[in-house]
């Protein structure tokens, strides 16, 4: 199955750059997870954010993400994984799941 | 018979079904169609091997419903296949695996919600209906089944597999199956809402899932000796806990020679296992308490000083103001109620909505000589209490102090 990978964590961390360290612990969790990494990205951050949504056919744009949190979506990858336990035991792995939380959502197959 | 192993048998041949054809919904309604077959088949003769045979006419049943279900077309096509190779492989003598133990991983799986949780695992392994489960945690039947639904679609599309788990990650998934048995036990033993004040059959499956965890060597959870201990020693009690009319027995006022030996006997060499392996976890402190009382045979022989002392270690470990209550109650008996009142009266916040706060408030000021005051508190109590069987006790307590 195909799971995705949801980031969340406190942007404020990452206002003076990124830490040299937990970027070599990112490198280290793509390499150890590589195979089952289809893909990932990280987001610049929340202050870069505009969220559309159209009602009654108009398009109504607002500045900044969908909604204030404490935690904000910092970034995702998009693993295989054989089942729920695996794609968690990945997650885990993240060096995000220490600081803030990742959420494993199952994608849908449309057959 | 067949009701009987309806009773015995569910949980271990849905466990199997659930394995063999990987799908929760199919697997049980295939079972319950073989239950009902087999009403009519063995109405001259049941089978040499009843097990097998309703384990080999429910795989039938449910492959035939994976067939018919064209979305599911590979997986039945890879079972069918399997079919005939080996066309009504289950022999008579060939016996059903046991799978149990996935089947309880599963249900108690943390992406789960934990009233999920509970009522996936009476489901499935206890065989309780949709309705019973909804009796028993006394919500609307439609709110149970929707939970019940929910549970296992969820299962279903994030792929929550049917294992057990690796052995390094039993030390932080034992503990919610645990849990989940816990909150079943207590479900049955103080029956917050409804109107029997026991209900036995729930304790006993907790009893008899508790078991079957233990017996099963991946499972090396220490405190699960605790849990079962606890569970028997409580559980022994269940004959002197209700009068012939069903109404309650304060412990004190208990037929003790109602108690179950066996199980006293059972639990108390448990706990003593579980209290000499260090430290004792929550359940073993919990137990201890239980075993004190089951040790002594009359209410006034109770070594009320050595429950305070185990109070105080769970309240270390667990500081909750409900343990805190029961403890200042141990202190009511141990050194008498003007050494515990104070203790109960910092615990008006946190517990101002909780009956037995009042009803042990009531009680201290009773012996105290503080009629009317205690009067009130018991008022109070009535007034919150939700179970039918309890709230009479209250109501009689009432009339007996007013006399």
């Amino acid at each position: 199955m195909k799971y995705l990978l949801l980031i969340y964590e406190n942007e404020k961390r990452f206002e003076n750059g990124y830490d040299p360290k937990e970027m070599a612990e990112y490198g280290a969790f793509g390499k150890e997870f590589g195979k089952a990494i289809l893909n990932g990205h990280a987001l610049k951050p929340t202050a870069t954010a505009t969220t559309v949504r159209v009602r009654d056919g108009k398009r109504l744009t607002t500045d900044g993400p969908f909604a204030e949190t404490k935690e904000q979506l910092g970034g995702f990858y998009l693993i295989e994984a054989k089942d729920l336990d695996e794609a968690l035991h990945i997650g885990g792995k993240i060096p995000a799941a220490r600081y803030g939380s990742i959420e494993v959502r199952p994608i849908m197959t449309f057959s | 018979m067949i009701e009987r192993l309806h009773r015995d048998e569910w949980g271990r041949l849905l466990s199997a079904l659930i394995h063999a054809v990987g799908d929760f919904d199919v697997a049980e309604e295939a079972l319950q169609d073989a239950f009902a077959a087999a009403v009519v088949d063995w109405a001259a003769a049941a089978p040499r091997n009843p097990r097998a045979w309703l384990y080999g006419t429910a795989r039938h049943k449910a492959i035939d419903r994976l067939r018919r279900r064209a979305r599911l077309s590979a997986m039945a096509a890879a079972l069918s296949a399997e079919e005939e190779a080996q066309t009504l492989t289950f022999e008579e003598d060939e016996d059903v695996p046991d799978e149990r133990l996935r089947l309880i991983f599963t249900c108690c799986h943390p992406a789960l919600a934990p009233e999920a949780q509970v009522a996936l695992t009476l489901r499935t392994l206890c065989g309780l209906t949709t309705d019973e489960i909804a009796r028993a945690f006394l919500v609307p039947p439609a709110t149970m089944a929707q939970r019940l639904v929910r549970a296992k679609s969820k299962i279903r599309a994030a792929g929550i597999p049917y294992q057990v788990p690796p052995l390094e990650e039993l030390p932080q998934r034992a503990p919610l199956v645990m849990a989940v048995l816990y909150l079943v036990f207590n479900e049955g033993y103080s029956a917050a809402r409804g109107d029997a004040l026991i209900r036995r059959e729930l304790c006993a499956e907790a009893i008899r899932l508790a078991r079957l965890l233990r017996a099963m060597p991946p499972v090396p959870v220490r405190e699960l000796d605790a849990l079962l201990a606890l569970m028997l020693l409580h559980d022994a009690r269940r004959d002197a806990r209700t009068d012939t009319a069903g109404e309650m027995v304060r412990l004190a006022d208990q037929d003790r020679t109602k108690w179950d030996r066996a199980e006293i006997e059972e639990g108390c060499a448990l706990v003593q296992a579980a209290l000499a392996a260090a430290p004792p976890g929550p359940y073993a402190l919990e137990a201890a308490i239980a075993a004190v009382h089951a040790e002594a045979e009359r209410a006034e022989h109770t070594d009320w000083a050595q429950i305070a002392a185990l109070y105080d270690r769970l309240h270390a470990l667990h500081p909750s103001p409900v343990v805190a209550l029961n403890r200042a109650v141990a202190v009511s008996m141990a050194i008498g109620p003007e050494a515990a009142l104070p203790l109960v009266d910092e615990l008006s916040a946190p517990l101002a909505g909780y009956h037995l706060w009042h009803a042990t408030r009531a009680d201290l000021l009773r012996r105290l000589g503080r009629r009317e005051q205690a009067a009130a508190g018991y008022h109070k109590a009535l007034e919150l209490t939700q179970n039918g069987a309890e709230r009479r006790f209250r109501r009689r307590r009432l009339k007996e102090r007013s006399k």
